[in-house]
């Protein structure tokens, strides 16, 4: 069998055993996906009339409809922090070493893992609008819509999850991957989530607009809503891109570092 | 595979010239030699700290050496690590078992990743579980396994790939004397069956009822090898510690024993033993003779201490804390 294929093969042993894991203690999808969902109750149920009033230019539409695609990419982000503990938590078995030593392709256990994590997110990703269409939420999107919008979610859970490996790798305890894993949980609070990034002031509208969160966020608004995603979508595509080939190197070269010890 | 199988088979099964690790200050490894012949069991003993994890984590590919070369089955471990894997089992100290997974389900996972076929996989599962005494405990997760079960699944883990060479690092620290029965019945069965084990030990007896050949490291050295009847033969056989009421008994029993240690706070005289029933009768008769009231006797045979003590001069550091 040639390499790619071992590694391929490899890679879904590792995934069934993430998924194992998963089946084991499902408690991290829920609480993955439950974080978002009290999110989207509490800004459209509570705020929600308040911030129609800021949002302005979209009169026409429910700030429900402007919120859903933002917390859909802050289950991205949510999960990402689970991922980065169940990797540091993962990292202190005592079966990592035996997969070192072991003549499997070296990187299968971090891609089964992430692997999993794509698509743990992803069975978020769908309940949260799921819910999101329950509380009024009204996308205008098309089948190919849709299909670009799971693409570019999947792209940037792809991204987020390496990123959040390395987190896992790099901390030593789970408290300390969980603190790093809130850059991506945090981040999209300051993004065009929750209002335009225009109606932010100075320093934070410039952070808003150069983060990689408000075009990931305005390219799934345009796709699901019929909003205008201009180069958004370049940017997005080019930030995910870039970001996971940063992360995959940085958190193969972590993973290979390990046993400092 | 053959013809590494046939070429392998004139080489040792593990070779290391000159093995050097440090941990920035830290001397780990200061030149290691070690020599196994294929099919043997080689133990390398001493006490914590002394390098034995270290040694092992080489070996195994885990971590590269600062100097010196190893070769595992005929492979080069720095440029040949895949090859090394590919013939080697590791049980490490810490289990090396996957708690969130079943007996069974770890094996199946290593049977995956060893590319067995499902069928082969499912049945080289079920013969290991029975093996290992763990087949009523197959469906429970490895975390809710006590320590000797872990044990079993960890080197039942190992044993699901072909593999030629096994390290075993403290393969018994942490079992009850059951435990380490039964694991050390599995590792004679092991070489029964032609693999190479190298393990490590803090325990005298382990390495005499287990082992072809003894490593004594200490500080990153070995300060000396051989079998275990070399080795035995050059340790004092132990000694015998006799308790006397006053002065006067102790101090008329050395001079009757004549090469012995005295501890005069004590009142006990430490007398050299071979083990035998008739230096016993001699050293008794000796007291008899003079009529020394001796109030108490007792027999100590050798341990780890005893040999460090003969075979390097002193004692082993961290020795103390542990009396």
């Amino acid at each position: 069998m040639s390499t790619i294929s071992l590694a391929a093969r490899d890679s879904a042993t590792m995934l069934r055993r993430d998924v194992r894991h998963s089946l084991q203690a499902p408690a991290m999808l829920v609480s993955g996906m439950l974080v978002p969902i009290i999110f989207l109750l509490l800004f459209a149920g509570v705020f929600g009339h308040a911030l129609t009033a800021g949002l302005g230019a979209g009169a026409g539409t429910s700030y429900i409809t402007f919120l859903a695609p933002g917390i859909l990419v802050m289950t991205a982000g949510f999960a990402a922090e689970g991922t980065a503990i169940n990797v540091c938590n993962d990292m202190a078995q005592g079966i990592i070493d035996r997969f070192r030593t072991m003549a499997i392709a070296r990187s299968s256990v971090l891609t089964g893992q992430v692997t999993g994590s794509l698509i743990r997110t992803m069975i978020s990703g769908v309940v949260v609008i799921g819910v999101a269409l329950l509380l009024g939420f009204r996308p205008t999107a098309g089948p190919a819509e849709w299909i670009a919008a799971a693409g570019m979610f999947a792209l940037l859970t792809l991204a987020l999850t390496w990123l959040t490996v390395a987190f896992g790798l790099l901390a030593n305890t789970p408290a300390g991957a969980n603190s790093l894993a809130l850059i991506p949980a945090i981040l999209p609070f300051v993004s065009s989530a929750f209002i335009p990034t225009a109606a932010m002031s100075g320093p934070v509208r410039w952070f808003a607009q150069n983060q990689p969160f408000t075009p990931v966020i305005d390219t799934l608004r345009g796709l699901l809503t019929g909003t205008g995603i201009g180069d958004s979508a370049i940017i997005a595509i080019a930030w995910c891109a870039g970001l996971t080939v940063a992360a995959y190197f940085w958190a193969r070269a972590l993973y290979n570092r390990r046993p400092a010890a | 595979m053959t013809t590494n199988l046939a070429a392998s088979t004139a080489r040792p099964a593990i070779a290391a010239t000159g093995l050097r690790k440090s941990y920035g200050d830290h001397l780990v490894l200061d030149g290691i030699d070690l020599n196994v012949a294929e099919g043997t069991v080689f133990a390398l003993l001493g006490p914590n700290g002394s390098g034995k994890t270290t040694t092992v984590r080489i070996l195994s590919t885990l971590l590269a050496a600062d100097a010196g070369t190893v070769t595992v089955a005929g492979h080069d471990v720095r440029t040949q690590a895949q090859e090394v894997r590919a013939a080697i089992g590791v049980t490490g100290q810490f289990s090396a078992v996957d708690n969130l997974l079943t007996g069974r389900q770890n094996l199946l996972l290593m049977a995956d990743l060893y590319h067995l076929d499902k069928a082969g996989g499912r049945r080289r599962a079920g013969e290991l579980l029975g093996r290992f005494d763990l087949t009523e405990a197959a469906g429970k997760l490895a975390a809710t396994y006590s320590g000797g079960m872990r044990r079993r699944l960890d080197l039942a883990m190992t044993l699901v790939g072909d593999v030629r060479v096994i390290f075993l690092d403290e393969p018994t620290t942490g079992l009850d004397p059951r435990g380490r029965r039964a694991m050390w019945q599995i590792i004679r069965d092991l070489v029964g069956r032609g693999v190479t084990i190298l393990l490590t030990t803090q325990d005298l007896a382990e390495a005499d009822q287990l082992a072809d050949r003894i490593g004594l490291l200490e500080t990153g050295k070995i300060v000396a090898e051989g079998t275990p009847a070399e080795l035995k033969r050059r340790i004092p056989g132990g000694h015998i510690r006799l308790q006397f009421a006053d002065q006067a008994g102790l101090a008329s029993a050395a001079l009757a024993l004549g090469d012995s240690s005295r501890d005069e706070e004590a009142l006990t005289l430490q007398v050299p033993y071979d083990g035998s029933v008739r230096s016993l009768r001699t050293l008794l008769s000796r007291l008899d003779d003079r009529a020394v009231p001796a109030g108490g006797l007792s027999v100590h045979t050798p341990d780890l201490d005893d040999v460090f003590l003969a075979l390097t001069g002193h004692a082993h550091a961290g020795m103390e804390t542990s009396r």
